[in-house]
């Protein structure tokens, strides 16, 4: 294998784990605040078509992303007033989350399926990001090192401050919280938001940095991937990072071969190879917790109301 | 005390006329009551009595519908627990507000309303447990700790912020009487120091010893305002219940009965990372007689009655034995069809499904013994019948069998679990704290039906840390340590302090192991 192919391979693996990474660190923060936010997918779809009917029409990736941001946290804020503020069941809040949002970006993109817009472009200059070998860490657009970046932060807010310690708590034992004194419906909210603000930039992801031209349905079930992950990571961030690029590993696999054409296996088999190895490891995890303890917080989807 | 100059000091904190209703129910009606400075002031009551909805208001979990809440003389509004912790005022909750996944520093730290550096945290709790002798590994996840270890969490918490006005939940159920010794010395130099306490406990004994006065409440009204330290004990109780209070009679033979209950050379490894190894555990129960095991919380008694229930089968058949019946391998369903009944420390969550209603938290022990659901139909009506007939007996408070297990107050709840045991005849009944947290009436009851339940044949094991209710109860009575168990003795030949000093010897190693840990 040449050099020039493993950084190929490398630049490809970076590019499709960056989404899962989004999108799931933000549902670990959803989840450590005891809200199981089944949505991913759909806010990931809204986020992908109003970054690009954006950027689109201004012409400006970076409006394209903040616009997949707000419309994150706006799909995220649906859920939040029906499964937070109604005490909806949040299983079915999310499901219902997913689908609109699958409906919302059809009808939203139908006029733009075929176009293209401006792709994402690395934040270094040509110097660095188009070096042979360098590129890969430095030929990497913005949101491959907010993604990592954020990593590290939601770590050590989780782990380390004040706010993380109180949001762990709300997710742990939403009475004793509010018992204390914190305000449990707000803390979540401002965990959903934050889910739904990552999920919006991992579906730009998709539309704008990916395959910078719109069509139907883009995401392709990467936000259960996401979700998966958050299983997995057992809800430590670290574990998620590693999670998201083992899953990206995965996918690039899925690509190579078919680029190779590997003639005896299927591409169908291939493209089943993400989530064959979704259910692999949450089997792996099942039988491999040996205290019988889940790692789950353990107020994760029970609906919270003050009486 | 000096009188006169006391009326000219506002009082610390004054409640005129509070209301609050719930739906179907005025928890509190018209309740008003002052306390001073320094006071510590008793809050008696039983089980639904409008304790808790005051308590609640006070510390802002609660509004009140009608009323005025005074704080040194000034009229306050209290909208939530952190305005009521700015106030000053602190308070250890009878169920606890902790969180199980997570260390016991950062559980305090949860309780503090600003941000502390985590070392600074952990000197000033390091000082505290210190100067109050309370053992506590700041660095243990909390599940792992005993039900006594835990409300120390809760103690410590608030005596970190310097409260004006603590306010105590039940505060020494769980503790041995060293410890509520300690902890009564605590509270009097904090009294000493300015701050108010108000005192809630169902122990009328204790109130005598520790507080100033006492205000006794009865369906969310106030009763009395007393001196507890002139009225009997006995006269505050019947004020409380509203009626004579029942004494237990031992109406029986002198529990010389067969050997129903024998266990023998029972050992178990604790479940890691924190549990205690049961070591070589023997004793007989006979018909007839009351065995109490006393001794200090986080011991071996969880790991103790789950090895007797068949939660964890033992790994000799013979090491328990049931009517003779080698029983050791046995699960938790087949030794309740035989006959040994157990009941765990934990009501809601071991000993009760807390989101089932009570009808469905009586089928899931009684169907073993009683036809509830004959081929693994569940006959409603007989379900229904045999909880109401439950609740009835028992004197459960109650909107019914429907009502979810959760909805009773932690005594109320007991007394259900209770009656649903009791009412099955068991040969064996193994209980642990069953009137922990549970009012002077409403225990008085329950301690009757054991004393009953005896009289009838079975044996009955009690594992309690109140050694008070050991010595009323119980025939022989045996202390376990670290996993061991001393030979039990009859309780005639003890005297309390003799018992006292076993627990207390005892905890004074426990400590200093924990010293050297540190």
């Amino acid at each position: 294998m040449t050099t020039a192919m493993l950084v190929s391979i490398l630049m490809t693996l970076i590019a499709a784990s960056t989404p899962l990474l989004l999108a799931a660190l933000g549902e670990l923060v959803a989840e450590k605040a005891g809200v199981l936010n089944l949505g991913v997918e759909g806010m990931m779809l809204c986020g992908a078509v109003a970054g690009f009917a954006v950027a689109f029409s201004s012409g400006s990736t970076a409006l394209g992303l903040v616009a997949a941001l707000l419309a994150g946290v706006a799909a995220a804020m649906i859920f939040a007033v029906l499964a937070l503020s109604l005490g909806a069941n949040q299983v079915a809040t999310g499901l219902a989350l997913t689908i609109f949002g699958i409906g919302a970006s059809s009808l939203i993109g139908a006029g733009f399926v075929g176009r293209t817009v401006q792709r994402l472009g690395p934040v270094f200059p040509a110097a660095l990001s188009e070096h042979p070998v360098l590129r890969v860490v430095f030929g990497q657009d913005i949101l491959v090192y907010l993604s990592l970046a954020l990593v590290a932060g939601v770590a050590y807010v989780l782990r380390r401050t004040r706010a993380g310690l109180i949001l762990r708590a709300v997710g742990e034992n939403d009475a004793s919280a509010h018992a204390i004194g914190y305000p449990v419906i707000a803390i979540r909210y401002a965990a959903v938001a934050f889910g739904g603000a990552l999920a919006g930039l991992g579906g730009a992801y998709f539309s704008l940095a990916l395959t910078p031209m719109w069509a139907d349905r883009l995401t392709a079930g990467r936000g259960w991937i996401a979700l998966a992950l958050v299983v997995f990571s057992a809800w430590k961030p670290g574990r998620l990072l590693l999670g998201a690029y083992l899953f990206g590993a995965v996918m690039t696999l899925e690509l190579q071969a078919k680029a190779a054409g590997v003639a005896w296996l299927a591409p169908e088999v291939l493209a089943m190879a993400p989530y064959l190895a979704t259910i692999a490891v949450l089997t792996m995890m099942s039988l491999g917790r040996k205290t019988g303890r889940l790692d789950a917080p353990a107020c994760l989807g029970k609906p919270f109301s003050a009486s | 005390m000096n009188q006169p100059r006391e009326q000219e000091v506002p009082p610390r904190l004054a409640l005129a006329h509070i209301s609050k209703s719930f739906p179907g129910v005025k928890a509190n009606d018209d309740i008003s009551l002052s306390v001073r400075p320094g006071e510590i002031h008793a809050l008696l009551g039983e089980n639904g009595a409008g304790k808790s909805t005051l308590v609640k208001i006070i510390y802002g979990v609660q509004q009140a519908d009608e009323g005025t809440i005074s704080w040194n003389g000034s009229p306050v509004s209290i909208p939530s627990p952190k305005a009521a912790r700015r106030l000053g005022i602190g308070m250890v909750f009878q169920h606890f507000s902790l969180f199980d996944a997570m260390t016991v520093i950062e559980n305090i730290a949860l309780g503090l309303d600003e941000a502390v550096d985590r070392e600074a945290l952990k000197g000033q709790v390091a000082a505290i447990l210190q100067s109050y002798s309370l053992p506590l590994d700041p660095e243990r996840e909390v599940h792992t700790l005993s039900v006594g270890e835990r409300q120390r969490i809760e103690i410590v918490r608030c005596l970190l912020q310097k409260p004006k006005l603590l306010i105590m939940d039940e505060p020494t159920s769980v503790l041995t009487p060293q410890e509520v010794e300690r902890l009564f010395a605590t509270l009097r130099q904090i009294a000493a120091e300015g701050c108010s306490i108000l005192y809630i406990s169902h122990k009328l004994s204790e109130i005598k010893a520790l507080c100033d006065s006492a205000t006794i409440l009865r369906g969310g009204r106030v009763v009395a305002t007393c001196d507890p330290k002139v009225e009997t004990t006995r006269r505050m109780a019947e004020l409380m219940i509203g009626a004579e209070l029942r004494r237990i009679e031992h109406g029986r033979a002198s529990g010389a009965g067969a050997v129903r209950l024998a266990v023998s050379g029972l050992s178990l490894p604790g479940a890691p990372p924190f549990g205690t190894d049961l070591r070589e555990i023997a004793f007989e129960a006979r018909a007839g007689e009351i065995l109490g095991i006393a001794g200090v919380a986080g011991n071996g008694q969880a790991e103790l009655l789950t090895a007797l229930s068949g939660e964890r089968p033992a790994t000799a058949p013979d090491a328990i034995r049931l009517d003779g019946k080698p029983i050791g391998l046995e699960g938790a369903g087949a030794r309740r069809t035989l006959g040994l009944s157990c009941v765990p420390e934990e009501r809601n969550g071991h000993a009760a499904v807390p989101d089932f209603s009570l009808a469905e938290n009586g089928i899931l022990t009684a169907r073993h013994r009683l036809p509830l659901a004959p081929h693994g139909i569940i006959s409603r009506g007989a379900v229904r019948r045999f909880a109401d007939g439950v609740i009835k007996l028992f004197d459960v408070r109650t909107t019914g069998s429907a009502a979810p297990a959760r909805s009773l107050s932690g005594g109320n709840l007991q007394k259900f679990i209770m009656g649903r045991e009791i009412g099955q005849q068991p040969a064996v009944l193994v209980v642990s704290q069953p009137t922990w947290g549970v009012d002077a009436g409403a225990a008085a009851a329950i301690r009757q039906e054991l004393v009953d339940l005896a009289a009838k044949g079975s044996a009955v094991v009690v594992i309690s840390q109140d050694l008070d209710e050991l010595l009323e109860l119980a025939d022989r009575l045996c202390v376990i340590n670290e996993g061991r168990l001393s030979t039990p003795r009859p309780v005639a030949s003890l005297g309390i302090d003799e018992i006292g000093l076993m627990m207390g010897g005892i905890h004074g190693a426990g400590e200093q192991a924990e010293a050297a840990h540190a």
